[in-house]
This record gives C-alpha cells, structure tokens and sequence, in this order.
C-alpha cells in the first residue's frame, strides 16, 4: 500500500463511523480501513493521539487570482488552505476579470493543475460581470468545470434575475450561492447597525438587509426546486427562516457561516480596526449565539471562511474606506477546535459534516467521505496542538485577520490529498 | 501636576471624569488670556502643530489656529484641496511625512469617523481630534460644557435637551457622552428617522416629541439639519421639520425660565431655529465661540508634554 | 496634614515681624509719591502679598491694589516635563501701565520663576518699574535677578528645601529647612 495512517481515530459521518482504525490508501484512494492493517505501506504515518477526517472542503473561498495577485494567487492560496487544514477549496468569480465565462473557469483550472497541490473548484458568476442584470453564460462555465453559481460580493438585487438564475441552473443541477443583501436596506453601511454603529459613527447595516433576501431566497427555492446555498449567513433571524423553510420540505435549501461570525461579535470593531470589517458585518451577541446553536443542532450546513485577502495598503485604510472582509484558512479550523470542539459544543463526526460531507454534497463532489473507493483525500487533526496566530507566519499574502496573536489549542497537523501528504506539522 | 490619562485626545469617550474637569478648570484659567492687550503666553513656544483638515470647516479651524497662536506654538496648516491626499496618497501616508517634520501635535478633521484613532495609533505626536465623521467632536463637547458650566455654575443634574439631526452629528454623540458623564440629565430629541439604534445606550432619555425633551431644560441645544437629509428621504420637506423640530420662541416657553439656547453652528435660520431665538439673550451660541479658544487652548497645553512619551508602532 | 520635620528657620511671630519690617520698608520707598500695587507669584507668593498689601493700606491709608499672578504658562521648563503643571487663572484686573509693582515671593532660590513673572507681567503691560519681595533668599541664583525686600536670608546647600508654611495655605505657619538626604 503507498500509504498507511495507523490507529487514528477515524471519523466519517458519510457511513457513522468513529474508531480508532488503521486507514490504507492506494493508488491515491482509500483501499481500506480496519483495527489493524496486516503488513507495511510504503509510507506509514502513526496518528496515535490524532483524529483523521474526511479532506476539509472550504466552499467560500477568494483567491483573487486573475486580477490582484498582490493579494493573493492560486498558489499562495492554496497552500494557505493546505496549511489550514484543507483539501480543496471553491473559489469565488469575483476576480478581475470575473469569471463569467468558459474561459476564465479553463484559466483557474488550468493555473490550478500547475500551482496547486489541493483540489480547485471554480465557481462561476450567476450574472454577467456580476451586474445582476443578465445572466452570464452559465452552461458554457458548467462544460469548463465550475461547481456552482454564485455573484458573491453582490447581491443579485432583482427579484426577476434571480429567479430566471435558479429555474436556468437546474437545467445543470448547480447549486446558486447568494450573498443576500438588499444594497437599499443596507444603505453604505460599514458594520452592524446597533449600539457600537451608534458609539462609532459609523454607518450601519441594518440586519434586514440580510434577512428579508435570505426570505425572499427562501421562498424563489421553495418555488423554482432550485438548489439554493446562503452564504455566510449571520444573523438568528437570517437562520430562523431558513430552518422554517427547510422544515416546511425545502430541502434544496442550505447555508453555511464563518468561523468569525460564531466568535465575533461587532464590539471587536470599536478600535477601528479594519480586520473587523467585512461583509456580512460582525453582529451581536444574540446573532452569535443563535450561529453556535445551529452549528452543533444542524440548522447550519457549512462552515465556509470566506477567506477574503487584501493587501495591506488596500487594508490599511480609514474605516470606512477599507474594503471589507478578512483571511480565514489558517485559522478556521484552528478556531473551531479550540472554541467548539474541544468545550464539546460539536464533536468531531459534526465537524466533519461542517467542513467536509456537506460542503461536497452541496457541490454535488463525491468527496467528503472515507468510504474505500473514494479519493484519499483526508484531514489529520491534532486536538492537543498548540496554535499561536501569526499572520506573518501565513503562507496567504493576505495578512488581515482579526485574530492575530489568540492562542488556541487544537488544529489541523497533516493534510492529505489523494494519498499524498501535502502538507503537516 | 495635572495630565490627561491619554497621549491623544480622541474621543469624550475616552475622558474620565476627572479629566474633562481638568480641562474645564484650565480653559477657565485661560480665558483671561484672551482679554489681555498682549493675547499671547509662551506655553507652547517652540512646539509645533499641524492643523490636518480633510474637509472643509471655518469655524473649528480658526478656532484651533487662534487657540496654538496665544499659546505660541508653530503652525503648519494643512488641508485637503492643498494636499497630495487628492492623489490618492492614503491618510497613512500622509500622516507619515508630517510626522518626518516632527510635529508635537496633529489636530485632524476628517469625514471617516476613526480616522484619528488611526494617526494616533502610527504617530508619535498627540493627536487631537477636531471632527471624525459622525463619531465624535470632543473640543466642541468640552466647550459646551465650559460654555453650560460658567453659566450655570454646575453640570449636574440640569437638564440637557439636544434636539435635531443625532444620526449624522458628531456634536449630539460627544456632547450626550459628556453631559451624561457630568451627571446631566441628558434628552436628545428629533424624528424617528433620525436617530440611530440604541441611542439611549449613549446615556440620554430619547424622544420624538420636541415638547417633551425641552420641558423644563436648563439647556436647549439645536443642531444643524443638512440638506441633503431631505432627498435622503429622512424627513419630507425642511418646512415639515421646522414645524416639528424647529425651536420658536412659543416652544421655549416650555423649558426653565433661565434656561440658555445653544448651536454648534453654522446656523441654519428658519429651519432648526427661529431667527428671534437665536439673537435673544438666552441664545449663548457666541460664547459658545469665545469658550471654543479657551478650550482648544487647554487640550493644547495639557497634551503638549505628552507627544513622544509613547514610542510609534515599528513600522513593518 | 502632613507633618514636616527640619530645622526651623522662622516661627510664626519671626514671619509676621518680617512682613512688618518689609512693609515699612516697601511704603518708605513707594509710599509716599507712587503709584504701586502688589502682585504675588502662586502659590504661596499670593497670601504673603495679600498680608503685605493689607499692612502697607493701613500705613498709607489709600486703597492699594492687589493682584495674582499664575507664571505657568512662562515656566522655562515646560518643554523638558511631560506633565502639565496645573494651571490657575491670572487676577490682574487693574492697569499696571506705568505703576510701580512688587512682586512677592516665598523663597527666592535660582531666579527662575521671578524671570518667569517678569515675562508674564510684560504680557500684561509696561510697569513703571518691578521690585521683588521675598520672605527667605536662599542663595544659589541660576539668573542676575535680586530682591529689593527680604525677610531673613539663610544659608543652604544645593540639595537642601526650604518650605515655607502658611496658614492659608498649610494650616500652619513656620519655615523649615530639609537638608539633603534627611
């Protein structure tokens, strides 16, 4: 065998199991997984002590390649995934140019398969350029390979297009991820609208903005069929309609949050500190803890970062002027072990639901689990590990992260992809 | 000896109490100085202030000009249509170069509100905030409450109705903080459009009804409404909103007898304040500009031994 | 109240008969022709000049103003003290233009703060002319500046403090000398 992990403790939610096991990959797929593996691989590795997971899949991700690569490039973002933990990633069309076309998704695959030592999955504009006003040439981006639709960044404002957007997807079984915000109800904001907006002069965003498009989502989905993904939903509201929907059988509804939203709150932005900026604002207390309990309920699908690189002189600017948003692949998993996992809030078979089986059901991947057959694609986690976040030590050339200098316990120590250890400790 | 607890003066939010009477009590000692045949004492000779205005104001600017003459400091002003910040060079940069000319204290006005707490946190000199946004105008705050203070003879407990424009006002925030921390009973008031979310939090009672927040004030504080609030479509016409929110010698009839008529300026006649009511006795808004020197004065020679105590971040 | 140990310089009685001898002194010299007025140096120049004024009133008998002035904002030291010494307003509300003033002091050591007053009474006018009245001289001038009314002059060394206590003041009223180290 080329490679045997020996006596991790094995969790795949994809078949309800939770063992120490030995894990045998070969030919870059999982060959087997017993108590005891007879014989030796060409390479063992012991993860005593260690949790091995199906490959993290962050669905939310800027790479912001082509177009700014001083921010961030196919291949710095990626290995800034591997090194957090990750397998594969989406990446978002909002790039210079937008990747509307056939073409842009062949460029992103093509730079992918040079660069990249994970797994690339583009995902391509709902609407040309991303406008929101006509719909961009989705089946051709389909045959280039993208995995979904979304105009992330923008919302898509007209009730009409987006509602053409998800009856047209279904024709290529594509899941539409939206960022839902009414732009008027949000009126120029630059964080959550409540006490701190207030105290800060600063303009704020008025939660409605994201509730009443995630309602209106939720209602176009229930009536199109099509499979509809909200994207970095933060507010209780925002998930309470969601959970209502999928209750009433819109199960083609889904949605993800951010690690930042579980453990931010919109006091972090009281200093001016433009790595507390990004959109979908950091929200209150209540919001954040309404995320906590869907993420170990089930009410929320996904933990995406939303990783968001900016340069520093782009970052480093009034507040107002700032653009938003923050990096996350380095410390998302990170975050999510020390916070949640290990004060038990989730346990690791719902870990791998948030980060693995789901995002790849989601993008319709055959990924996400560890039955034999499938690609070795896997993630080590060390739950004792001590993680100190440095954002000088990223391998992203995005350094804005709100978490700089938090020390946490637990994080990923080894990423596999198919049955090659691309990166670890 | 007597110190603010800070290097800059950012915020009223940041001012203990103790601290913004120490400023009152030196701005009181200096108003004299003004009064003088020679305006001008050497506290803070061989100091040297630049005025940083990104965006256009007369009034505080003249005022601060006026406070660093008397006190003898070297002026270097400095305003956007002037600058290179119009080429795109950011604030940071821009604050970097002034702080190559050594500067004791930067005054700054800028339309992002934070943008002070961002030289501050680069610069070695003291900076003083004179206008960030809509957050925060904490000389103007402490020369209301000078201005309240000489008049009334105490801050606490009178009652303080702020009536306008809260949203956009940097003044209704810095003054509700201050008159709050005083002990004042603090009312702001003005159509439900606005004022933001959580106001009250600030430590003021809100109310839409102008009778109520003016009923028994000790001090009436207009604000000014911009025009632009109208096409906005925060209120429907600014003839609606003086009718509502406009201050008329009528509507005074409701507060204390002795009570005093403030406005941070510039007024807009007709449309927050009655003409007969801001040329009456009560109306104080003049001395609100005499205090406004003596003020600036004070927060000028309490931080200017403060500059250079904190080393600058490292530059990366 | 904080209680002082040293040696002591000057008892109650030695104060008040010092401020006796000076403002017979003072109204000797300005008295009879001029017109004068009494300035004290904060803090504790103001009331030995408010117990001055009240003697030489009574000898003149005419009204002589009195006035308090703040030298703050003139010290030569502002620039190297990172705190700001607290600032206390100036009361000066008659025409010095052309009068003749005493300046009054507690202790006159190196010249300092008297250089600051002048500069600050400068501000204020053109006096006629200045003279300086200190109830202790205790030697070691950093500057040429000498008083015209002393009330005892003492031998100190460097290091050494003289505090001047007053009942307006202290609660008290008594000179003491605190030598170095002690």
């Amino acid at each position: 065998m080329q490679l045997i992990l020996r006596q991790g403790r094995v969790v795949d939610p994809s078949r309800k199991f939770d063992q120490v096991a030995d894990v045998g990959i070969d030919e870059g797929r999982i060959a087997e997984i017993a108590p005891r593996i007879p014989g030796k691989g060409r390479r063992e590795i012991d993860a005593r002590n260690l949790a091995v997971l199906p490959g993290f899949l962050d669905m939310h991700v800027h790479l912001r390649e082509p177009g700014r690569e001083d921010a961030e490039t196919i291949a710095t973002g990626t290995a800034a995934a591997a090194r957090g933990g990750f397998t594969a990633v989406a990446c978002m069309p909002n790039t210079q140019p937008v990747n509307d076309s056939g073409a842009v998704t062949s460029f992103i695959l093509q730079r992918a398969r040079e660069v990249s030592k994970i797994a690339v999955y583009p995902i391509g504009a709902i609407t040309r350029g991303s406008r929101g006003e006509t719909l961009a040439e989705i089946g051709e981006m389909a045959r280039a390979g993208i995995v979904a639709l979304s105009d992330d960044g923008h919302p898509v404002s007209d009730g009409q297009v987006m509602r053409r957007a998800l009856e047209y997807s279904r024709l290529f079984n594509l899941p539409v991820i939206d960022h839902c915000e009414d732009l008027a109800l949000a009126a120029g904001g630059v964080m959550h609208e409540g006490y701190w907006s207030t105290m800060l002069g600063l303009r704020g965003i008025n939660p409605a903005a994201e509730e009443v498009q995630v309602a209106r989502d939720a209602i176009l989905a229930r009536q199109t069929g099509a499979r509809v993904h909200i994207a970095h939903l933060s507010t209780r509201k925002a998930l309470e309609t969601v959970v209502r929907a999928k209750a009433e059988g819109v199960t083609n509804l889904t949605c993800e949050v951010t690690p930042h939203h579980l453990l931010l709150t919109d006091e972090r932005v009281a200093s001016y500190d433009t790595n507390a900026k990004m959109n979908p604002p950091l929200r209150g207390r209540d919001d954040v803890d309404a995320l906590v309990e869907g993420i170990s309920s089930g009410a929320v699908d996904v933990i995406a970062t939303d990783h968001a690189p900016h340069t520093i002189g782009d970052k480093m600017l009034e507040f107002d002027r700032a653009p938003f948003g923050i990096v996350g692949l380095e410390t998302a998993v990170s975050l999510v072990c020390d916070r949640f996992v290990r004060p038990g809030v989730i346990g690791l078979g719902r870990l791998a639901e948030l980060f693995a089986l789901n995002p790849a059901r989601i993008l319709n991947l055959e990924k996400g689990t560890l039955a034999p057959g499938a690609w070795a694609d896997i993630t080590v986690l060390d739950l004792e590990r001590q993680v100190e976040v440095r954002a000088a030590d990223f391998a992203s050339r995005g350094r804005n992260t709100p978490f700089e200098g938090w020390t946490l316990r637990g994080g990923p120590a080894m990423t596999v992809v198919r049955g090659k250890v691309v990166w670890s400790v | 000896m007597a110190s603010l607890s800070q290097k800059d003066l950012l915020s009223i939010e940041q001012l203990s109490v103790d601290d913004i009477r120490l400023v009152l009590d030196t701005a009181e000692a200096l108003k004299e100085i003004s009064s003088r045949a020679v305006k001008k004492v050497p506290a803070l000779r061989g100091k040297t202030v630049i005025n940083l205005f990104f965006e256009p104001s007369t009034r505080t600017r003249s005022s601060f000009e006026l406070a660093e003459k008397r006190l003898s400091a070297d002026i270097l002003n400095f305003s956007a249509s002037a600058s290179s910040v119009t080429k795109g060079e950011t604030l940071l940069d821009t604050a970097r170069n002034l702080e190559a000319m050594s500067p004791d204290i930067i005054v700054i006005r800028h339309s992002s509100a934070g943008a002070p707490h961002l030289l501050g946190r680069e610069c070695r000199s003291s900076v003083v905030n004179a206008g960030d946004g809509m957050h925060e105008h904490p000389t103007q705050a402490l020369l209301d409450a000078l201005t309240v203070r000489s008049l009334k003879g105490r801050l606490e407990g009178l009652k303080i109705a702020i009536i306008g424009d809260i949203s956009h006002s940097r003044v209704a925030r810095s003054d509700t903080l201050l008159f709050h921390k005083m002990g004042a009973e603090v009312w702001v008031c003005g159509p439900p459009t606005l004022v933001p979310a959580d106001f009250h939090l600030l430590g003021a009672r809100v109310t839409s009804l102008m009778e109520e927040a003016i009923e028994g004030a000790d001090v009436v504080m207009m604000l000014r409404l911009q025009n632009e609030r109208q096409k906005e479509a925060f209120i429907p016409s600014a003839r609606e909103y003086f009718t509502l929110y406009g201050l008329s010698r009528e509507r005074m009839r409701g507060a204390r007898k002795n009570a005093i008529v403030m406005h941070p300026g510039p007024m807009n006649r007709g449309v927050e304040i009655e003409s007969e009511v801001a040329d009456a006795d009560y109306s104080v808004i003049l001395d609100q500009v005499a205090n406004g020197v003596a003020t600036r004065m004070a927060v000028l020679y309490l931080l200017s031994g403060k500059s250079g105590l904190k080393p600058a971040r490292k530059p990366r | 109240m904080r209680k002082i140990k040293g040696k002591s310089l000057m008892t109650a009685a030695e104060i008040d008969l010092a401020l006796a001898r000076m403002a017979a002194e003072i109204v000797e010299k300005l008295g009879p022709v001029e017109e004068f007025a009494v300035v004290g140096i904060r803090r504790r120049g103001v009331p030995l000049a408010r117990r001055l004024c009240r003697r030489i009133e009574a000898a003149v008998k005419r009204p002589v103003p009195l006035g308090i002035l703040d030298i703050t904002l003139y010290r030569d030291d502002l620039t190297a003290i990172g705190n700001r010494p607290m600032l206390r307003e100036t009361l000066i509300d008659f025409d010095i233009d052309g009068r003749s003033l005493v300046l009054v002091d507690d202790v006159l050591y190196t010249g300092r703060t008297v250089r600051s007053a002048l500069d600050g009474l400068v501000d204020l006018g053109r006096p006629r002319r200045v003279q300086l009245a200190v109830l202790i001289d205790r030697g070691h001038r950093e500057l040429p500046i000498q008083a015209d009314y002393v009330g005892k002059t003492v031998q100190t060394e460097e290091g050494d403090t003289v505090e001047v206590r007053l009942e307006e003041e202290d609660g008290e009223e008594r000179v003491v000398l605190l030598r170095r180290g002690a």
